[in-house]
């Protein structure tokens, strides 16, 4: 029966190449927008992980109320105790303490005098020792445009942008203006040891970056720091075990009663992304409702002009004594193959559409260049196990529902009438 | 009777608008005592943060309310850093990097060395009578002593603060209190003096307290513990190279 619907479908092409066309199309889109949409939330959450807010943040209450203005006078005190506490607590987690830091970076001339000058915005993190986890996070060594990477105190890293504008090269010295944690004025030298191109157009056009130590001595803050980043082994971002960490280490050490005890929170709390994240879940769900509605649709519509096409030889058929519930039902049939086969050749083609974007990515940068957000310039998609089904269900179903729907109209025909309306 | 009273209500105003000076009158006699010819003073700050208190110790040479040189004396990781102000600009010396840097734009709007004051406080014209119109509102008490209150209104644009409120002792003609208020209205800053001296027959300050309404802390205690008025300073004391002695 099956080999007898299909052969009727290849020979009567007018049967199958607009539905198949259909859902083609349409599983495609879903397939692909939804592999998209995948990769640049995986694309934001890694970012705002990396080089913002880690897994897990700590900070102190009084610094958290502020953290957008990176208020190191509040910054944390006593970050080795609080290392070895939690590296005891949490062994397979990775923790790293950071210092953001504002200020002005002065390129001296010949004489010492002010040449250019320009804001930077800068990290201090740890850029010296072998095995920090900073250089795989921030993927650093992959940054690197010009020079190498700091090897010894006093060395520093600077967005290209930025030391394009203050004319800076490796080999250069410059001195940093900022803030000390007590908020007196901190003047320290540092050497360009390297540029860096990360992608993001907030940190290209005016980040440096420092080994933490040299950041404690320059803002006098030693054994302190603004943030301490906590990191799943697998750099997968797991909010159950997040928020179970989070609640009980708030539950060992928040005072609320002293602004400077620490406090912990997860990703998507430090980073505001909460409301966003869910939206995007909803965003997954609203696409595939909009197409199976949209699709259902489409092939009722085709299910209805086909019936007209096809009125005579439905009629026939009843004529001759064919039950109306098998002709419906050859026409479900018929419509699950179209279903099938568009199903099937929209996800193979969305999914590699969307692996070649996940391969090479899609450079978004001239929509970034004013912007200050930690976001990627160049986003990827991602295929998972959820791309192959996302539309090929969806594609089955509305299919089906559009067959369904414009069949019914055969349980209409009255078999009395049927020589009739042949007649004319 | 009724002539004598028509007669003393007629005198008494007049007598009470004759013993008020104006407002300008007092704005000079304010000026011609805070600002001298050339000065030499050494101080303390006391900042009350929101982590603890810090003492900043400085000393300070002054030339024609114009000039001025700053070498701060402690705490340690301060002290050797210079400042030298010319005119309308500030430089900056640290001894750890060994460079004079310029601060200028909104670095002048920066705290200084931490504390309730900025560059920008430091750059001020000490003439009160260049920079404002004055309104005399009125009397009052502060620190247990006779003042008179008046509001200061800037003559031009580009100044730091767009009104002040001040209250002056009338017989030492020193500033004891002051709120300072930005274009909008808002209160940006309060001092306080909680004591003065005398220098070479000149009121001054002692002891004030700055606090910066915007900033969490309990300010910043500024306490005069020495100065002189008039002594000759080398020029050289005013120059960039004097920072890096």
């Amino acid at each position: 029966m099956i080999r007898f619907l299909f052969k009727g479908l290849l020979r009567d092409r007018s049967r199958s190449i607009f539905p198949l066309l259909a859902v083609f199309i349409g599983v495609f889109l879903t397939v692909f927008m939804y592999s998209f949409l995948n990769g640049v939330v995986m694309d934001m959450i890694r970012s705002t992980a990396h080089y913002q807010t880690g897994h897990l943040r700590i900070m102190t209450r009084a610094y958290a109320r502020e953290a957008d203005q990176n208020p190191n006078d509040l910054a944390f005190i006593g970050v080795a105790k609080l290392l070895r506490a939690l590296n005891e607590k949490y062994p397979s987690m990775i923790w790293t303490p950071r210092i953001r830091f504002g200020g002005l970076l002065d390129v001296p001339d010949r004489n010492g005098e002010t040449k250019t000058q320009g804001p930077v915005s800068g990290l201090g993190v740890d850029l010296l020792s072998p095995a920090s986890p900073d250089l795989t996070l921030l993927d650093i060594r992959k940054a690197v445009r010009l020079g190498r990477l700091p090897q010894k105190p006093g060395e520093i890293l600077i967005g290209d942008e930025c030391a394009g504008k203050l004319k800076l090269a490796p080999g250069d010295t410059a001195t940093l203006i900022s803030s000390t944690m007590y908020g007196s004025m901190a003047m320290a030298n540092f050497t360009i040891a390297g540029t860096v191109r990360f992608g993001i157009a907030a940190m290209d056009r005016a980040a440096i970056f420092a080994d933490i130590g040299d950041v404690r001595r320059a803002l006098d803050m030693p054994d302190a720091a603004g943030e301490v980043l906590g990191f799943f082994p697998d750099d997968r971002y797991d909010d159950k075990k997040a928020t179970l960490m989070a609640a009980s280490f708030n539950r060992e050490h928040e005072n609320p009663r002293d602004p400077f005890s620490p406090r912990m929170g997860t990703l998507p709390d430090e980073s505001g992304l909460a409301d966003y994240l869910s939206l995007v879940d909803s965003m997954a769900l609203i696409i595939v409702a909009i197409f199976v509605a949209a699709m259902s649709i489409v092939l009722w519509n085709a299910g209805l002009m086909g019936s007209l096409r096809r009125y005579g030889e439905i009629g026939v058929r009843l004529a001759i004594g064919e039950d109306n519930g098998h002709v419906y039902r050859t026409l479900v049939l018929e419509a699950l193959m179209i279903g099938f086969l568009g199903s099937v050749l929209g996800t193979l083609a969305g999914a590699g559409v969307a692996y070649l974007m996940q391969v090479y990515g899609l450079d978004l940068g001239f929509l970034f260049k004013n912007s200050a957000l930690m976001i990627p310039n160049v986003y990827h998609a991602r295929v998972t196990p959820g791309s192959f089904v996302i539309g090929f269900v969806p594609g089955m179903v509305s299919t089906v529902l559009g067959a369904a729907i414009a069949g019914i109209g055969i349980y209409r025909r009255q078999t009395s009438q049927l020589f009739k309306e042949l007649e004319t | 009777m009724r002539q004598a009273i028509m007669a003393l209500f007629l005198i008494l105003p007049a007598r009470l608008f004759a013993q008020a000076p104006s407002a300008e009158e007092i704005l000079r006699k304010v000026d011609r005592n805070a600002v001298a010819d050339n000065k030499i003073i050494v101080s303390k700050m006391i900042i009350h943060g929101r982590r603890g208190e810090r003492t900043v110790e400085a000393k300070s040479w002054q030339r024609n309310s114009v000039d001025a040189f700053t070498e701060y004396l402690s705490p340690p990781r301060d002290a050797g850093t210079k400042m030298l102000k010319l005119g309308d600009q500030l430089w900056t010396y640290s001894p750890d990097t060994d460079r004079t840097i310029l601060i200028s734009g909104h670095m002048l709007r920066q705290s200084l060395m931490g504390s309730d004051l900025s560059y920008e406080d430091m750059m001020e014209d000490p003439f009160l009578q260049h920079l404002y119109e004055a309104t005399l509102t009125g009397s009052d008490l502060a620190l247990d002593r006779p003042v008179w209150v008046l509001e200061l209104k800037a003559k031009k644009p580009d100044i730091a603060y767009d009104a002040r409120k001040i209250w002056v002792d009338k017989e030492r003609f020193v500033i004891v209190k002051e709120n300072l208020y930005a274009k909008s209205g808002t209160l940006l800053k309060q001092v306080d003096v909680r004591e003065m001296m005398t220098a070479q027959g000149r009121w001054v300050a002692k002891s004030a307290l700055f606090k910066d309404v915007l900033k969490e802390g309990d300010g910043t205690e500024l306490i005069v513990e020495a100065i002189t008025f008039d002594e000759r300073i080398p020029d050289v004391q005013f120059s960039k190279a004097s920072l890096r002695k």
